[in-house]
């Protein structure tokens, strides 16, 4: 990696970081929303902040929130931040033929950073599909600015919100977030199938110990919208060929 | 405190779980190609993950159903759902929520 003088001068740099200011409002507002969250869910500002610092992953962050207030055991809150976390798993195959000639190290620090929106704007700037000269500085440049963003705004909702009355509630607006995330994901039947048996499963199972019913819950949920993508699948082959 | 030093553990298994996903295709030496039925899965888990922590936050007091209409979160998710309807997103709809959550939190006690 060249010197950080250098690279701030880079015109790729500037791009990254230029094409990110678009998307900074939206960051920090969620960023100021899981800052406020996290401590209004019970954890402790230390906590929130190591939290804030270390995990890096708005959605995973929110929630795994009433699973920790709840005493969950360390397995099942990873478990189900995990499944939160697996479109990353997607994106990080999308990004293997951008970033896949670094050595393993820096490629794997550097994934770290990638949130959804540096794969999206990246994307859009570099339409062409293979390796180009100046991409990795472009990547770099994003990145920064989504951390930055990210980390300025969530660590000033940890701080803030110590002002805050908990009867307020406002570990709520965490659960709305997740709301408005759940929606955007709901695209076909067999997405919305999957979200219904996740949703009723979690509700039914809820006595289970150890906070077991967010697994039941996931399972229930993948079997039965893998079952549906198959049925539609199949129906819309029959159609092909009746 | 024991349960403070089991959440710091637990927060730093999630920053594990974070490095593990975002960088479980580059891990490997040589690209891998990921089978279909696991693309497939893939994208229905996180949905499901969301969903089964959501609805439970929404619905139950104390592991409780909600036995009352004067609950805050109701108008809160309603109030989200629609602007969500209207214009799809993550702000407004949590915005939304807010407007209708905190003056019945605040002024009803709801």
């Amino acid at each position: 990696m060249p010197p950080l003088r250098a690279l701030f001068r880079d015109p790729h740099f500037r791009r990254g970081v230029r094409d990110m200011l678009d998307f900074v409002p939206g960051v920090s507002a969620w960023g100021l929303v899981t800052g406020v969250a996290m401590v209004k869910s019970g954890l402790s500002v230390p906590l929130a902040l190591l939290m804030s610092l270390t995990v890096y992953a708005g959605s995973a962050q929110l929630a795994s929130l009433p699973l920790l207030a709840a005493g969950a055991p360390t397995g099942v809150v990873c478990a189900a931040a995990f499944c939160v976390n697996l479109r990353f798993v997607i994106f990080s195959a999308q990004w293997r033929p951008f970033l896949g000639h670094l050595p393993r190290r820096r490629r794997v620090a550097l994934s770290y950073l990638l949130a959804d929106l540096n794969l999206i704007v990246f994307q859009r700037a570099w339409p062409g599909g293979r390796r180009e000269p100046g991409q990795l500085a472009y990547i770099v440049g994003g990145a920064a600015t989504c951390w930055l963003a990210w980390q300025g705004t969530s660590v000033a909702g940890i701080l803030l919100s110590e002002a805050i009355p908990t009867r307020w509630g406002l570990g709520f607006a965490g659960t709305l977030a997740m709301l408005g995330l759940t929606f955007g994901l709901l695209t076909d039947r067999s997405t919305w199938t999957a979200a219904m048996v996740a949703a009723a499963a979690a509700v039914a199972a809820y006595a289970l110990p150890l906070k077991l019913n967010i697994v039941v819950a996931i399972a229930a949920a993948v079997a039965a919208g893998l079952v549906m993508d198959r049925a539609g699948r199949a129906g819309r082959a029959l159609d092909r060929n009746p | 405190m024991s349960s403070d030093l089991h959440t710091a553990l637990t927060i730093l298994g999630l920053a594990a779980v974070s490095v593990v996903t975002h960088a479980f295709f580059l891990f490997p030496q040589r690209e891998v190609k990921i089978p279909d039925w696991l693309q497939r899965g893939l994208k229905v888990a996180p949905l499901a993950a969301l969903a089964a922590v959501v609805a439970p936050e929404i619905v139950l007091t104390q592991g409780r159903l909600i036995d009352t209409l004067q609950d805050a979160r109701l108008p809160a998710v309603a109030a989200a759902t629609l602007w969500y309807v209207w214009r799809p997103g993550v702000l407004g709809p949590l915005l939304a929520g807010l407007a209708a959550f905190l003056p019945l939190r605040l002024l009803l006690g709801w």
